[in-house]
Parts: structure tokens; C-alpha cells; sequence
């Protein structure tokens, strides 16, 4: 990775992690899901052990949804997204630089804190760990998915509504293996590693599909 | 290429007048024999009785929803590989017909599913993933809502098209894993269908009349939206004739 890349890595990171950044107030948004899940379906901690795996990807889920329309849209407010797509770089890379960032940023909180979440929803060690590697690995994907929603509503006023109706359907997927995994781990006989595998291709097809359609995306909405 | 030659749309127009009389004959033709062969010449199940006629609808309506979306993945290519200038206007317009067979599919599908599995809707791989179908017809059709410029809002769900017919046989293989009770296909199979003749022919005709209606009712859409983005762009005309010293009105490729 050349100087420019790191650069722009720091720049992402540093602008949604300080004030005025909202990285944070995902984990918060995820702590709030997952807290008011026991009001809807009662506090049986059997239950909530068993649904818990969903839960945690679920309120994961939302709270990448809720962080992704900032993704290119401040950098389009200032006019920093015009001069990105005018530097001449692969504007394929960048998005892929701007998405790795905004994960490390809002994805990767909610990997740290989903075994803390897991302590209220009474999971197992083993549980706790296989959730919390599922997210790991596929929270990305949700990223890089997003990113081209994001990329689509770039220029909408209030985009971000229409941003979750068009990405969720594209994240089955992978909401379906990341659980699926996760339960596999706890319920013995089923194989954990072949949801795992799964869930793993499926993040890096969204690693090479997201930041060209989101690339492409860009080019069309500032022409 | 033939297809070059309908880039110009006042010459699509002209080809959709002479075709579509005769295409809305053919297609009013196959649905009455359809629907008489469907009614008073199939026979009655043995186990379902009159209510495997809804089958007639439902799975044409099917196989349309499918149908439809690969025709808008086609367009989209067309709009993004060779900027064919009708090709958005081909993919938005079949939005909405695709969105109304998928709509059909799914309420006859539950229609026949009370009687026969007791219930309106069971959470089964292919009610599922049909349903997703739904969800992102009506997504694109918003997409195209949200954006003013014609043009701008065609690339923009042509990128979203695209992906999503990337993406649909990804859902539908982890939709097939996650959960399976929906009969699997009976009548496109490698050793021949497993459907009885007396069902099979109305089924047919049935389809080749949903088919008809789609490409009907299409090219009226495209008609419709031609004709709409010219009265559009004259509405810019007149407003920056209206107007002098702001900025002319651009235009329009689809004119």
C-alpha cells in the first residue's frame, strides 16, 4: 500500500472517531437493540440463550445499516469527493480504503463489544466466541455491501432510509451463515467450519464487487 | 445490428404501433384459450381438487417474476456496456410489471397454502426468497422515484440491478440452505417433466399468455415513458424560454 492509501486510511479513521464522527453511537445503537430485545420476547434466559446469536447479528446488522450513509456522503457535502475521484487514483481502491477505514471505525467496536452483550443474553463461552468470530469475519461484508448503497443515495437529502431497504435484501446472505455458523458452534453435531468457510467467500466477493459497483456508483452521480 | 436501429425512439414508436395491436391480439387469444383449457379441460386433482387451478396463475406469474428481472439485468447492461439510449427506459419500465407478478406469485402462492398447508405463509426457502425478489423490485422502483434526472437515476439502478442479479443466486442458494419445504421444480427437469399432459398443456398456454401480457403491457410502459420524458424536456424548454439567462435546459437523450 503506497503513502497515499495510508493517508488516507489515517484521514477516515481520525475525522469518524473524533467529535462530529459518529463511530461510536454505533456501539451505543447496538448496546440500546440488544438491551430492548428482552422486552419484546420476556426475560427467559433459555430463550434468549438460544436466540441470542441472532440477536447480537441482527443489532449488528442495524447498526452498520444506521453508520453507512455517512460513509461518502460528508466527503461530498465539503467537496472532498470530487477531488478524490479527480486525484487520479483508482477510485475502486479508495472506496476500498474509505470502507476499511469506516469498519475499523464502526464494524470493529461492535466485534469488541459483542462478547460484553453476550454476558446479558446469557451465552456460553463457546457461544460468546463463535458469535463474536462470526462477526469479525463478516461484518466487513456488511460494510462493503453497504458502501454501495451508500454510493447509490450519495446525493440524496435523506438517504438513509432508502439506503437499508436497498441493502438488506443484498445482506442475507450473509446474515444467514454469519447465524448459522454461530449456531453450529454451539449445537454439537452440525460442522461449524462450513457456514464459517461460506460466511468467509462471501466477505471477499463483497470486497472485490463492492468497491467496484460503489466506484462506478460515484462516477455516475458527479457527472 | 437491428437493435441500433431502434436506438432512435420515434422509430421504437413506430414499430410499437404496428406490433402492438397484433401483440395484444395474440395475447387476448392465448389467454382465452388458457384460461378455458384451465377451467373446463384440465382435469381436478385427486388430492387437491379445484384448487390446483390456481396453479394456472401462479405459476406463470413465477416464472414472469423471474423473467422480468433478467430482462432489466439485460437493459442494465445495455445501459452501462453500450448506453443503448431506450435500454433504462426498457428496465424501468419493466420494474413495476415484474414487481406486480411477483406480487401475483406470492398472494396466489398463499391463497392455495391455506387449504393445502393449512397456513397463509411458512417462512420456506422459495416463498422466501420470492419475497426478497419483492422487496427489491420495490427498492429499485423507490431508486428511481428519489432521482430527478431521468438519466442519472437509470445508471444508478442499473448498478443496483446488476448487483442484484449477482447477488440472486447468492440468496437463493443460502435461503435453499437455511430452510426447505416448498415441492421442488417439476416441469423444467433433465429427464423430462414429472407433470401429468392434461396439466402440463394449460400450464404451457397459460404461460405463452403471461409472456404476451408482459411484453404488451411493457411496451406500452415504454411507450408511456418515452413519451413522458418529452413532455418533460419540453416543460425545461419553454421554462428556460420563459426565463432568459438561466442555464438551457439539457438534452434529453431519450427525446
Amino acid at each position: 500500500m503506497s503513502s497515499w492509501g495510508v493517508a488516507l486510511f489515517n484521514r477516515d479513521l481520525r475525522l469518524s472517531v473524533r467529535i462530529g464522527g459518529s463511530a461510536l453511537v454505533g456501539v451505543l445503537f447496538f448496546l440500546a437493540v440488544v438491551t430492548v430485545i428482552p422486552f419484546g420476547v420476556g426475560p427467559d434466559l433459555n430463550l434468549l440463550a438460544r436466540i441470542g446469536p441472532a440477536i447480537l447479528w441482527i443489532g449488528a446488522l442495524l447498526a452498520t445499516l444506521l453508520g453507512l450513509d455517512r460513509l461518502f456522503q460528508a466527503d461530498r457535502e465539503d467537496g472532498t469527493l470530487d477531488l478524490m475521484l479527480m486525484a487520479g487514483r483508482p477510485l475502486e481502491l479508495v472506496v476500498l480504503i474509505k470502507c476499511l477505514a469506516h469498519w475499523v471505525a464502526t464494524g470493529l467496536p461492535l466485534v469488541v463489544a459483542a462478547p460484553l452483550l453476550g454476558i446479558f443474553l446469557n451465552l456460553d463461552p463457546v457461544a460468546m466466541g463463535a458469535v463474536t468470530l462470526t462477526l469479525l469475519v463478516g461484518t466487513p461484508a456488511l460494510t462493503l455491501i453497504g458502501a454501495i448503497g451508500a454510493a447509490l443515495t450519495v446525493s440524496l437529502r435523506r438517504g438513509g432510509l432508502l439506503l437499508a431497504v436497498l441493502v438488506i435484501p443484498l445482506a442475507i446472505p450473509v446474515l444467514i451463515f454469519g447465524v448459522s455458523a454461530a449456531d453450529a458452534a454451539i449445537h454439537d453435531p452440525v460442522p461449524f467450519l462450513t457456514p464459517f468457510l461460506i460466511l468467509t467467500a462471501l466477505s471477499l466477493i463483497a470486497a472485490v464487487v463492492g468497491p467496484v459497483a460503489a466506484a462506478m456508483a460515484l462516477r455516475f452521480s458527479a457527472d | 445490428m437491428a437493435i441500433w436501429d431502434y436506438a432512435n425512439p420515434t422509430r421504437f414508436l413506430r414499430l410499437v404501433q404496428i406490433v402492438l395491436p397484433w401483440l395484444t391480439g395474440l395475447c387476448v387469444l392465448a389467454f382465452a384459450a388458457g384460461l378455458y383449457m384451465s377451467f373446463f379441460v384440465a382435469p381436478d386433482d385427486y388430492q387437491q381438487g379445484d384448487t390446483v387451478r390456481i396453479m394456472y396463475i401462479h405459476v406463470p406469474a413465477a416464472w414472469l417474476s423471474m423473467m422480468c428481472y433478467s430482462i432489466m439485468a439485460v437493459s442494465s447492461l445495455g445501459t452501462l456496456v453500450w448506453k443503448h439510449p431506450l435500454a433504462d427506459v426498457s428496465a424501468k419500465c419493466a420494474a413495476p410489471i415484474g414487481a406486480a407478478f411477483t406480487f401475483m406469485a406470492l398472494v396466489t402462492g398463499s391463497l392455495w397454502g391455506k387449504p393445502m398447508w393449512g397456513t397463509y405463509w411458512v417462512w420456506d426457502a422459495r416463498l422466501t426468497s420470492v419475497l426478497v425478489l419483492l422487496i427489491m423490485y420495490l427498492g429499485l422502483m423507490t431508486l428511481w422515484r428519489t432521482m430527478e434526472d431521468p438519466i442519472k437515476a437509470g445508471k444508478a439502478a442499473a448498478i443496483l440491478t446488476l448487483v442484484g442479479a449477482l447477488n440472486l443466486p447468492v440468496i437463493k442458494f443460502s435461503v435453499d440452505w437455511w430452510n426447505t419445504l416448498h415441492q421442488p421444480a417439476s416441469v423444467i427437469r433433465m429427464d423430462g417433466p414429472t407433470i401429468h399432459p392434461d396439466i402440463l398443456w394449460p400450464l404451457l398456454v397459460m404461460a405463452v399468455a403471461f409472456t404476451l401480457l408482459f411484453f404488451v403491457l411493457h411496451l406500452m410502459a415504454m411507450r408511456n415513458e418515452i413519451l413522458r420524458r418529452r413532455v418533460r424536456a419540453m416543460r425545461l424548454r419553454a421554462a428556460s424560454a420563459a426565463q432568459p439567462g438561466t442555464a438551457a435546459a439539457t438534452a434529453q437523450p431519450a427525446e
